[in-house]
């Protein structure tokens, strides 16, 4: 029992027609077993009749077995990969604005730079960082740059795509 | 408008002539007037049944279906003519009943404005079709009807709704008639892997026990001779669901009947003592099951389905094989070894002598007795419909089926209100058959007022109303289970169901005696002008047995009423 009410979080590539309702559907599916989508990144496919999503997710393991079986009985769903455990690459972009004047800007600049993020705004009172990357190292970033006040804070939630010849 | 360009509304009424369509049913409204004008217009000789309820219309096209085999359209306005329509859906998406609804909707540029009648339909119905479509120009009708009939009809079968917006249905359609379909995400996994099915052939052949569970999947796939090839070959008892009832003939020698909460007591021995089970389309729905992680606990289990999500969803196999049930079953035979199962077999014969399903004839008039003989004086052919309750467990029990088609009842949703509607709709389907429908009296007027549709196209079909004044299936489980507290179950102000059907000019009989079952069933198979309708006062507090309480193991089937007080069950409803 324990062992099925542990939950993971799953991160699911579904290419899709690009038909009206499409989202629709998908969200119920999820929502009907109790699956709570993190986030969901919805982009044009390289045709644009079809579309690409990426869905993380977190619900039981023997569950999220029973939502990819029911994403491909929907009939706009052309495959439906489960990324989770393989090697795929990960990406995430962040935006977080903090409250920060000229005398904790260098210290802030310092942390930035070591995360590789840009200045995408900057105010005399606040800045805007950009930072990408796997989930981790924005966690990472967020919780370091967290010593200034944080005024905001936007995720894209991430992408994938598998390596090599793999299809994502 | 082009000069030689078509109405979308007489658009869609040729392409459901080019999809065979023989029935519409269905109510007219605002958001409907220009494919109900396309109905005149174009002279078609597609029949259009007007019903008394959009709820009505929906059960119909469903039993019409499930009598045939062909789907049927249901035509109703937008609004509140289309959620009326939910509860058949609903009905028949359970059941993977194929069925094309086409919903009017309001103008195009008034969706989203809470226009009169406006709803939004298909975000509404989403969890309850297989797909849908909300049209957005009269050029699409022709590739929309085309795929919705193919997706409702082909792998797993199911509803499939079309909104239309009124000015869609209105203005010029000027695409090919014949257009393509576009369905790049649609895949039917209908051809089995030849090495499952070595694989099964060779865990059969080591089986002394082996039982097969055939559901409504061998129907829906025509896979009924191949099945009963297989086990007459190798010789394995068969038991049937609810909805598979029909596909293996319920008289055969190896035969089991029904199994689950209230089938027979030798088909859940079986189910409890196999060391095989082979389940061909049935989705191991929890009526059948007991409680999942004990079910044929010591038994290697084999599963057959065409929908790859059914496999592990309940219960885990052995082996899964999704494919076609008929083409699986045809392949399967060509490997599989003679068994010798003689011992299991007459093991399970003695199981039938010993827990026969029974009642008793004297005393007051019971609803298996009616069952039973109109069984024996309709030769077992009849195509008979059910409500849901009691009176629908002891006509799954008491009518053996044999025949494919001839079984039609609301299994997975279990919908009160859909025999008398869906009888009606096997009837137009196959008019020279005999229609026996057993409704209780409760289920019965959900929808009786179709009573005005029988008999205005004079249908063949026999009503038979199993009145006990109760929604008896409810008050058998106060009585069992919450120590004979009715509540909310007494249906106290019945009408005179006779009376009622004279109002509708259909023939009435009342049947209050044991004695008289014969003679007034007699009466009402030889009336042969329309439906007839047989108000049958029976036995207020009769029980359905044997029973396996929700969420208990098969193991602890109740055979007889019980002479302890029983706890509260655990599973659902
Ligand atoms: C639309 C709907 N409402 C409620 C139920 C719950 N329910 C299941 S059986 C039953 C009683 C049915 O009574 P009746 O039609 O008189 O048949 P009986 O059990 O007495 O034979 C009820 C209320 C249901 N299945 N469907
Ligand atoms: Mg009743």
């Amino acid at each position: 029992m324990s062992n099925l009410n542990k939950s993971t979080t799953h991160t699911l590539s579904v290419y899709v027609a690009n038909k009206p309702g499409v989202l629709a559907r998908i969200a119920q599916l999820f929502s009907r077993r109790g699956f709570n989508i993190e986030s969901l990144v919805v982009s044009p496919g390289i045709d644009g009749k079809f579309s690409r999503m990426t869905i993380s997710c977190t619900g039981e393991a023997e569950g999220l077995d029973q939502i990819i079986k029911q994403l491909l009985k929907l009939i706009d769903v052309l495959h439906c990969i489960d990324h989770t455990y393989d090697q795929s690459v990960t990406k995430e972009m962040g935006l977080i604005k903090i409250e920060v004047n000229s005398s904790g800007r260098s210290e802030a600049l310092q942390i930035a730079e070591h995360y590789g993020c840009k200045t995408v705004d900057l105010t005399p009172e606040s800045m805007i960082l950009q930072v990408v990357g796997n989930p981790e190292k924005i966690d990472a970033f967020e919780e370091m740059i967290a010593k200034f006040k944080i005024i905001e804070l936007v995720r894209t939630g991430k992408v994938v795509m598998s390596r090599g010849s793999d299809i994502t | 408008m082009a000069n030689n360009a078509m109405e979308g509304g007489q658009a869609i009424i040729r392409c459901l002539e080019n999809e065979g369509v023989e029935y519409i049913f269905g109510y007219s409204g605002g958001s409907v007037i220009p494919i109900f004008d396309a109905l005149v217009t174009t002279q078609t000789k597609i029949n259009f049944i007007l019903t008394r309820h959009e709820q009505g219309a929906a059960h119909m096209a469903d039993g019409y279906a499930r009598a045939t085999g062909k789907p049927a359209v249901v035509l109703i306005t937008s609004g509140p003519g289309a959620t009326n329509t939910l509860t058949g859906i609903m009905t028949a998406h359970m059941d993977s009943v194929p069925m094309i609804i086409l919903s009017g909707q309001s103008v195009s540029w008034m969706l989203g404005k809470d226009a009169f009648q406006e709803a939004d339909i298909f975000g509404i119905t989403m969890p309850i079709v297989k797909h849908s479509y909300l049209l957005k120009s009269s050029n699409e009708i022709p590739r929309v009807i085309r795929e919705a009939f193919h997706i409702s009809t082909t792998g797993r079968p199911g509803p499939v709704l079309i909104d239309i917006p009124k000015d869609f249905s209105a203005g010029p359609c000027t695409e090919d008639l014949h257009a393509k379909m576009d369905l790049p995400g649609y895949k039917i996994n209908s051809t089995p892997n030849k090495d499952t099915l070595l694989e099964i052939a060779e865990a059969l052949g080591k089986s002394k026990r082996p039982l097969i569970l055939a559901g409504h999947g061998v129907m829906i796939s025509g896979a009924e001779n191949a099945l009963r090839a297989l086990a007459e070959k190798c010789r394995i008892p068969v038991t049937n669901t609810l909805l598979g009832k029909g596909v293996f003939p319920e008289t055969h020698k190896l035969s089991l009947g029904m199994l689950g909460m209230h089938g027979t007591a030798y088909a859940n021995k079986a189910v409890c003592e196999c060391d095989l089970l082979l389940n061909v389309g049935s989705r191991f729905d929890d009526r059948i099951l007991g409680q999942p992680a004990k079910f044929c606990k010591d038994a290697t289990i084999i599963h057959i389905d065409i929908d790859a999500a059914e496999i592990g969803k309940m219960i885990q196999p052995q082996i899964a094989c999704v494919a076609d049930a008929r083409l699986a079953l045809e392949e399967l035979i060509k490997h599989v070894p003679i068994l010798e199962t003689k011992e299991w077999c007459k093991h399970l014969d003695g199981y039938k002598v010993k827990y026969p399903l029974k009642f008793k004839r004297q005393g007051s008039l019971k609803m298996q007795h009616i069952i039973d003989e109109f069984y024996k004086l309709s030769g077992g052919k009849a195509c008979v419909t059910t409500d849901v309750g009691q009176h629908q467990m002891w006509a799954a029990q008491f009518y053996r089926t044999d025949h494919r088609l001839n079984w039609l009842s609301s299994g997975g949703a279990g919908t009160m209100g859909f025999g008398l509607p869906a009888c009606i709709g096997a009837a137009f389907g196959r008019p020279k058959d005999l229609h026996i429908c057993f409704v209780g009296d409760g289920g019965f007027q959900m929808t009786f007022f179709e009573l005005a549709t029988a008999a205005l196209y004079k249908l063949p079909i026999k009503i038979v109303v199993l009145n006990n004044h109760y929604l008896g299936m409810v008050r058998q489980w106060q009585e069992l289970f919450y120590e004979d507290r009715k509540s909310g179950v007494d249906l106290e102000g019945n009408p005179d169901f006779v009376k009622l059907a004279e109002a509708f000019g259909i023939k009435g009989f009342n049947l209050r005696r044991p004695g008289d079952v014969k003679r007034v069933l007699k009466n009402a198979l030889e009336y042969n002008d329309g439906p007839c309708l047989i108000n049958c006062e029976v036995e207020k507090t009769e029980n359905v047995f044997p029973m396996i309480p929700a969420g208990a193991v098969i193991e602890d089937m109740l055979i007889e009423p019980p002479a302890r007080k029983m706890e509260k069950p655990t599973g659902s409803t």
